[in-house]
């Protein structure tokens, strides 16, 4: 760990070269009351002190778990050429261009992501990346809000409850009218979407496969919103796309998602990256960066960022969104993952993903007092109904070397005995049929409750 | 030479009577100071627009520029070739480059614009 040197002589020198004669008077323009009195900065650490005080801290990391959360982030194997390239210093170094035509290599790893994005969702047109799966879904509201110029907001009860929080607190001091309907039966609730839609309804947000796992078709959402000029919006889990029925295909006209998944490791709070794709109809509305493939006035291909008039340093308070930035090293993760995979090793990952979380379905099964929910097909998550409340469940999963899963009734009232398990193609059936053991234990040190109840 | 059958407003559109509609479009120093045209924004047919107030927009290569309408009224008609091709704003800004027309426009909301020989000063004064 390097520190950057401040001697006496070097503050001398510098207040010198700002003509003051103290750090008192450099900082004269700011009236005495509002400066600080004092730092209180402890005294500075050698190296071997940073060193222990971070190892105490990095200790506390409960890493060696293994892994059966998802709920949005998932535990996917990532080659290790992945890092190798994207650690190389022509990347890792490079901060957001600001003469971006000088950094070819960097454009084109971002013209290639969003054809990656493109081909992965079907769709016509994608920017170089969002900051994740949350701000995504803002953005393609905002988009719906400024392309039909209307107020209202419809949002499937499916949509990751975490997202759906990150909406409402991106936009507490804007004017669009949030209508939240519940699902039914694990899926989106035809009935009460329809009756919701209206002709203020900018736009209808839907998750596939949504927070409890199930795929959902919505291309009857899809048409109907169509026939009200309402825009569908969905937010998709990548891997899946591998299998699914790529959104383009339904005329979904906003898709986004979080990339995390395609290469770029689990950890608190990211970094991680959102995408987001549309047609071409609407590019002009789409927030961030573009990059275009061009040729120059020699006919060599080149790389630009296009379409920046939509940006803020141009449009000043008009522009369509205040996204300043990219999430730039892991667009290129992902691209670095994709290309490494390949479709077919792609599309190997997401069957591994949904076999095993069949196996792992049919094992927990066999738990005494746990339902499985089956109420609807679903990828790599499911919904395990149990005796007791998941939560406590989790921590004494936890002990026991699990992170079992997302107990639901953090999100949904009324579901406290719900538990949401995914299975990615890192697990094993060693590991599956330990965490069916390991559950079994945990729930027989509490007293079956003679009857289940169920409320999805 | 800035035609004489029309007026200017200060933020460099020009208006033109034609019938009971009067055309908007943006003048020939406007065009030659944005550069080259590569989209055009249209308002909705049936949009009331407010003298003074932004009501659509245009882009160059070099900014992205509003469009402010020099008289209030109702979008009536719209240049939908335009559209298509931004380059006729560059190549002709008084005749086919229109951009819109306005109805139900008062009179009174003419006062404050420049005929061509106040406008070429009031340019002039500017540069």
């Amino acid at each position: 760990m390097s520190y950057i040197a401040n001697t006496a002589r070097q503050q001398e020198e510098m207040l010198r070269v700002c003509g003051v004669s103290s750090i008192g008077e450099l900082f004269k323009d700011i009236p005495e009351n509002l400066r600080p009195r004092s730092f209180s900065l402890p005294r500075g650490k050698s190296e071997l002190e940073v060193h222990q005080i971070l190892e105490r801290y990095a200790a506390q990391n409960y890493s060696h778990l293994i892994n059966f959360l998802g709920g949005g982030f998932y535990d996917h194997f990532i080659p290790a050429a992945v890092d190798a390239i994207a650690s190389r210093s022509e990347f890792y170094t490079a901060y957001t261009p600001y003469q971006p035509e000088l950094s070819q290599g960097t454009l084109q790893a971002m013209y290639e992501f969003q054809s990656d994005v493109c081909r992965l969702t079907g769709m016509e047109i994608s920017n170089a990346s969002l900051y994740d799966g949350g701000t995504a879904l803002y953005e393609a509201c905002q988009m719906a809000i400024h392309a039909t110029g209307r107020p209202k907001i419809i949002v499937d009860g499916g949509v990751n409850p975490i997202y759906r929080k990150m909406l409402y607190s991106y936009t507490a001091n804007l004017s669009i009218d949030f209508c939240e309907i519940p699902v039914s039966h694990g899926q989106s609730d035809r009935e009460k979407v329809f009756a919701a839609l209206d002709e203020s309804t900018a736009g209808v947000v839907l998750q596939n496969p949504n927070f409890f796992g199930v795929i959902d078709n919505h291309a009857d959402i899809v048409d109907k919103c169509h026939s009200l000029g309402i825009l569908a919006v969905q937010s998709v889990y990548p891997v899946s796309m591998a299998l699914l029925k790529p959104p383009g295909e339904i005329g979904v006209d906003i898709v986004t998602g979080e990339g995390q998944s395609l290469g770029i490791p689990l950890s608190f709070g990211g970094p991680y990256i959102g995408f987001m794709a549309t047609s071409k109809k609407l590019a002009r509305k789409m927030p961030g960066r573009i990059v275009g493939r061009t040729v120059d006035g020699q006919g060599r291909e080149g790389f630009v960022l296009t379409l920046q008039a939509r940006e803020q340093h141009i449009r000043r308070e008009k522009a369509t969104s205040n996204i300043c930035t990219n999430e730039a090293l892991c667009a290129l993760r992902v691209h670095a993952y994709l290309s490494l995979l390949g479709s077919q090793g792609l599309r190997e990952v997401a069957e591994l993903c949904l076999n095993k979380a069949a196996y792992a379905k049919n094992r927990f099964k066999a738990i005494s007092h746990v339902k499985v929910m089956e109420t609807s097909p679903t990828f790599n998550e499911f919904t395990l109904l149990l005796p007791m409340d998941a939560a406590e469940a989790a921590g004494k999963m936890i002990e026991r070397g699990f992170a079992p899963g997302f107990p639901l009734g953090r999100y949904y009232p009324g579901m406290e005995n719900y538990l949401l398990v995914a299975v990615t193609e890192k697990r094993t059936r060693y590991e599956i049929g330990a965490f069916a053991e390991a559950l079994e234990d945990v729930l027989r040190s509490f007293a079956p409750q003679p009857t289940l109840s169920e409320n999805t | 030479m800035t035609p004489t059958d029309r007026l200017f407003s200060k933020t460099h559109e020009w208006v033109k009577f034609d019938g009971d509609k009067a055309a908007v479009g943006i003048s020939d120093h406007a065009q030659e100071s944005l550069g080259d045209i590569t989209f055009v924004e249209l308002p909705p047919v049936g949009k009331k627009v407010v003298k003074g107030k932004a009501c659509c927009v245009i882009e160059s290569v070099k900014a992205a520029s509003d469009i402010y309408a020099p008289v209030s009224g109702e979008i009536a008609e719209v240049n939908r070739e335009a559209v298509a091709k931004p380059e006729l704003i560059n190549q002709d800004p008084y005749e086919k480059g229109w951009i819109f027309k306005i109805k139900d426009v008062s009179k009174s909301d003419m006062v404050d614009l420049m005929d061509a020989g106040a406008y070429d000063a009031f340019v002039d004064s500017e540069a």
